[in-house]
């Protein structure tokens, strides 16, 4: 029954999804392999004198003693080409909606699927020659993957020499040659519009660039105070029920990236239906399209098997990688890394590896550092430029910000979205904290929002983030002698920081003019906000007690400005502006008549 | 030909080491004969080279060395079903309790069951009606939706979850299409007969299949109890097209039996010394709930934890919050109040509700409402810090009405008979009225076109 050659080895032991094989001395470090009589997809994770230890990423209930292991002589590889976007993969590139086809609604294992669809044809145009020079990473020919999205087929990042055999425009499918490539060494190399890529291996690309560019989400709190660049790295940590998912769903509706590569590692099956059901009915606020045109979801719920989990968060970022080099911005959400590390940290257990901090291994800041450090703004081989961002949400044990994942996480991220409890609490979403959140992007971003905004953005975020700063300090002591007992300065401050709270930075999801808000309205409420403070404490000043401001309900009208002021017309800030005006005329007209009279 | 094996090489708490075996295979059931005792089972857990590490359902007491022959299945633990298990008792492995003898199967179906491929699911919008303020109105119960109670000993979650059973009007149409799962993890005897009990006394009891593992009962059975409960959930919910409510309880049992077998295999453990998988494990139960596309039933699982010492950060409520779509939290200061359910709202949440209220589902001013009470008593909570350092008579009158906000909403919304049932229409009204009794500006989560049609700008409103 045991099939055993020089090839094959065979299972002599199982613990969780931790299988150990012998046999084969010649299986290689992160070597694909098969295991079984089902022939389940395994990784090798260590070798040893004369074991080999294998994880495998389907489940191993019913595996045997003695069954062979096949080796596949490659690494875990993604496959590249059209048909990508708009699908739905588990954690090693496998479709899912192919899996529904075959083994129904649960998920049988020991499916051999192709990745893509090879039956496919698609409408080529072909951008090379006969004779022309061959260089990595070089457009070939492009295709439109999705009514969005044109997808440019890449020479592999190591193939270069002389194009021949080319083929004209016309329809293929992605296994057909479209061309040759005749290398240096005069070896000729058959070209498709697929190639596989490892997926632990970064894809390389010519330099990194500096960031400079926002990735605008539609969100104030995130693009008016705390903005990631594209290119950049953030972390949403937050404990279970902060809205850690919330958010990350509302970055991968509305952030302007060309593509949107969302991994659900680890998390819950219904928010993939969820996905599934609302985002194909949304349009992308910048061509008007479905959603799903420029989304590729990558599914390992909390329910499939751990170590598809560790997977699933490389298989995301090479396809990023892959968008990246057609010069296109991916934002990568990841949701979230600490199930990730909970993969990594079950696993190491099963090898009965030293723990570190928490049973986590100590290997976990540099799989962290690894991961993180494949976003960034780039020049791509073929010249062309394209970022990576990514936003990974972390799930804090016990909602304690000083475990090791959210630590380890901070270190290598450099925007920082802290998700309240309180605020939570409160249904003040999004719930991120403006205390104990940050961007150090703000520098390389600020010439960027000077240009797109007004000059005066750096003043204006700085005197929303005072204003609040001094509101969380005034509220120590109003917890303990009350609010009634302040001077009317401090009174309106913490008025002002209300109308900044309810009406600029708490964001109705739900709402069709608040889910998502163009950067031109959110820095004209931010200005109209500053305004209003500028002229009630010239008010205040003159000696107007607070309340009388807030009797005239122009406070309230700015908290529902985000409601009352469609995203296509902003002409009702012009109408505040002269309400505020008004307010403040009448006002100073009045008292100063009325101190006129008590003083005659 | 049975092939059975003499002797055994270890014995280690609840588990039994094999040595030499061949054909074994990872998850499989063993067949133990005991010399003068009788038949027990078990499962492989862990398998090297020439060892099977095997847990003893039943406990491994009178198990000698010598004494015991061991045979191998061929296939993992399978549950027997037929439409007859409704009305049945059975115990943690699923094997008949209640001396009305042995199931005729349609078929049988492994307990781990499958992952429910995350692209088959249907996304689950349908509310059910518990009758209760504080669920329907501000935590709304989903059919498909797993809602844990997070609870504490001496606390009401038994009653909760009964009256939920009770009133929960889970079908729109036909009553035969609903069924309960109940499954009790090393709970008392007294707490699995109250639940007969209420079952009985609503009349529901041939519609409830019960796997009971009492606190006596082997710990080893703990691990199988939720997961057998759940395969005939699955089998009555996607096989027979009913609508499936499963109640677990106590969840904490059941993490402290995985500790127990985890330790006796000397794993290395993480948090409180629960081991690495915890959360994999219990996402491979809690997952199961849910609405298949193209079937008609669905499972909606409410399972039940005691947190110890009230402590919700524990890993069991911790990892179990993570996974399910929200929870309620019950609260023993409102208890000690007197205030019944004493659902703490605040840190209570319902992850599906936002999909599947307003217009068209429950009312349209449901999501406004339900904001801004909880922003309301989020303020509560400030004011009555504040009030505690100064004094109630020092505060702003703004606060002042707050104050009494807080005591109405306690005393009016959430404090119900254990037999109440109030409509939504009731529920949204009631939220109405004691928003009412706060000034206008005070209700920043409301559009102007709700408070143009549900304020009650006479001042009258309140109690």
């Amino acid at each position: 029954m045991t099939e055993r050659n020089r090839n094959n080895g065979y299972i002599s032991g199982v613990s969780g999804p931790v299988v150990s094989v012998k046999g084969n001395p010649a299986l290689k470090m992160l070597e694909m392999v098969l295991v079984g009589k089902n022939r389940l997809i395994g990784e090798v994770i260590s070798v040893e004198k004369d074991k080999t230890v294998v994880q495998v990423y389907e489940t191993t209930s019913g595996l045997k003693n003695g069954e062979p292991v096949v080796s596949s002589g490659s690494p875990l590889s993604v496959t590249l080409g059209p048909g990508i976007l708009g699908e739905v993969f588990d954690g090693i590139q496998r479709p899912l909606k192919k899996i529904e086809e075959l083994s129904g609604s649960s998920i049988q294992k020991g499916l051999e699927i192709k990745t893509l669809d090879e039956t496919k044809k698609w409408n080529t145009t072909i951008k090379i020659k006969d004779g022309d020079t061959a260089t990595e990473g070089q457009i070939i020919a492009e295709v439109w993957e999705t009514p969005a999205l044109l997808h440019k087929i890449m020479l592999p990042p190591n193939v270069s020499g002389t194009f021949k055999n080319v083929r004209g425009n016309g329809e293929y499918t992605i296994v057909e040659v479209i061309a040759s490539v005749e290398t240096k060494k005069e070896k000729i190399i058959d070209i498709t519009m697929t190639h596989k890529w490892p997926v632990k291996k970064p894809r390389p690309f010519g330099k990194r660039r500096p960031v400079y560019m926002p990735l605008i989400t539609g969100q104030r709190v995130i693009d008016m105070l705390f903005p990631m660049a594209k290119g950049g790295t953030a972390a949403i940590p937050g404990g279970f029920g902060t809205g850690k998912t919330m958010t990350q769903h509302q970055l991968a509706k509305w952030s302007d990236a060309d593509i949107v590569v969302y991994i659900g590692c680890g998390e819950r099956g219904n928010e993939i239906a969820d996905v599934l059901e609302s985002f194909p009915k949304l349009k992308d606020p910048k061509t008007g399209l479905s959603l799903m045109n420029r989304t590729v979801l990558i599914a390992n719920t909390s329910n499939m098997p751990v170590a598809a989990r560790e997977a699933s968060i490389y298989t995301g970022i090479t396809i990023a990688e892959y968008y990246r080099d057609m010069g296109y911005h991916v934002a990568l959400m990841a949701d979230s890394t600490s199930r990730w590390a909970e993969a990594l940290r079950e696993i190491s257990g099963r090898l009965e590896e030293m723990p570190a901090e928490e049973g986590y291994p100590a290997y976990l800041p540099s799989r962290l550092s690894q991961f993180y450090e494949r976003a960034g703004y780039v020049q791509n081989l073929n010249g062309s430029e394209g970022s990576i961002s990514i936003i990974g949400a972390v799930s804090p044990q016990s909602n304690d910000f000083s475990e090791p994942v959210t630590q380890n996480t901070k270190r290598f991220t450099r925007c920082f979205w802290a998700l309240d409890k309180a605020l939570a609490y409160a249904r003040h979403y999004p719930a991120i904290n403006w205390t104990g959140s940050y961007s150090e992007y703000i520098d390389e971003l600020a010439p960027w929002y000077e240009e797109n905004t007004d000059r005066q953005y750096g003043e204006k975020r700085t005197e929303i983030l005072r204003i609040l700063q001094e509101e969380s300090r005034l509220m120590e002591i109003v917890k303990l002698i009350g609010q009634d007992v302040l001077p009317d300065g401090q009174k309106l401050t913490l008025e002002m920081a209300k109308i900044i709270r309810q009406g600029f930075l708490q964001q109705n999801a739900f709402h069709e003019n608040d889910t998502f808000v163009p950067v031109e309205k959110q820095y004209k409420m931010m200005s109209i906000i500053l305004y209003l403070n500028e002229k009630a404490e010239k008010l205040v000043a003159t000696g107007i007690p607070v309340s009388v401001l807030v009797d005239t309900g122009v406070f309230n009208e700015l908290v529902q400005m985000k409601y009352n002021i469609p995203n296509d017309n902003l002409d009702g800030f012009a109408t505040l502006e002269r309400r505020i005006d008004d307010f403040y005329n009448d006002l100073s007209i009045e008292y100063n008549d009325a101190r006129r009279r008590n003083s005659q | 030909m049975r092939l059975e094996y003499l002797d055994l090489h270890e014995i280690k708490g609840p588990l039994v080491i094999l040595k030499d075996v061949k054909g074994a295979s990872y998850e499989e059931m063993v067949e133990f004969t005991i010399q003068g005792v009788g038949k027990r089972i078990g499962r492989i857990i862990r398998m090297t080279e020439e060892l099977c590490v095997v847990q003893v359902f039943e406990g491994t007491a009178d198990i000698s060395l010598e004494n015991t022959r061991t045979y191998l299945t061929g296939h993992t633990l399978q549950l027997p079903l037929s439409s007859e298990i409704l009305g049945r008792i059975f115990d943690g492995k699923g094997s008949p309790k209640d001396g009305l003898g042995d199931i005729y199967p349609d078929m049988k179906a492994d307990i781990n069951g499958l992952p429910i491929n995350p692209v088959s699911r249907k996304y689950p919008k349908n509310f059910i009606q518990t009758g209760l303020s504080s669920i329907d109105g501000l935590a709304t119960l989903i059919r498909g939706q797993k809602l844990p109670i997070f609870s504490g000993s001496g606390l009401p979650h038994n009653d909760l979850a009964v009256q939920i059973v009770r009133q929960a009007k889970i079908t729109d149409t036909d009553n035969s299409k609903f069924a309960i799962v109940f499954a009790a993890i090393g709970v008392k005897s007294d707490v699995a007969e109250y639940f007969t009990k209420s079952f009985k006394e609503s009349g529901v009891l041939e519609k409830v299949v019960m796997f009971l593992n009492l606190a006596d009962d082997p710990v080893v059975e703990r691990i199988t109890t939720p997961r057998c409960a759940l395969t005939a959930a699955e089998y009555l919910a996607f096989e027979k097209g009913m609508h499936v409510l499963v109640i677990m309880t106590d969840m904490i049992s059941y993490a402290e039996a995985l500790r127990e077998i985890s330790s006796s295999m000397e794993e290395i453990p993480s948090r409180k010394g629960f081991p690495g998988y915890l959360y994999s494990d219990l996402a491979s139960m809690y997952e199961r709930a849910g609405i298949i596309e193209g079937k008609e039933g669905s499972i909606t699982q409410i399972p039940i934890l005691t947190m110890p010492n009230d402590d919700i950060t524990h890993p069991v409520p911790d990892l179990t919050a993570y996974i399910t779509e929200g929870q309620l939290v019950l609260d023993r200061e409102l208890t000690q109040r007197g205030v019944y359910p004493p659902v703490s709202i605040l840190m209570s949440l319902s992850r599906l509700m936002k999909d599947s209220i307003g217009e068209g589902f429950t009312r349209e001013d449901h999501p406004g409402i339900a904001n801004q009470l909880f922003a309301s008593y989020a303020r509560v909570q400030e004011v009555r810090a504040l009030a505690s350092v100064i004094g109630e008579d020092e505060l702003s009158d703004t606060d002042k009405k707050f104050m009494a906000f807080g005591r109405a909403f306690e005393d009016r919304f959430l404090k119900q008979l254990r037999d109440e049932n109030r409509d939504m229409k009731k529920t949204l009204d009631l939220g109405w009225r004691l928003i009412s009794t706060l000034p206008e500006a005070e209700l920043d989560r409301l559009t102007p076109e709700l408070i143009a049609k549900y304020y009650d700008k006479s001042g009258r409103g309140g109690f």
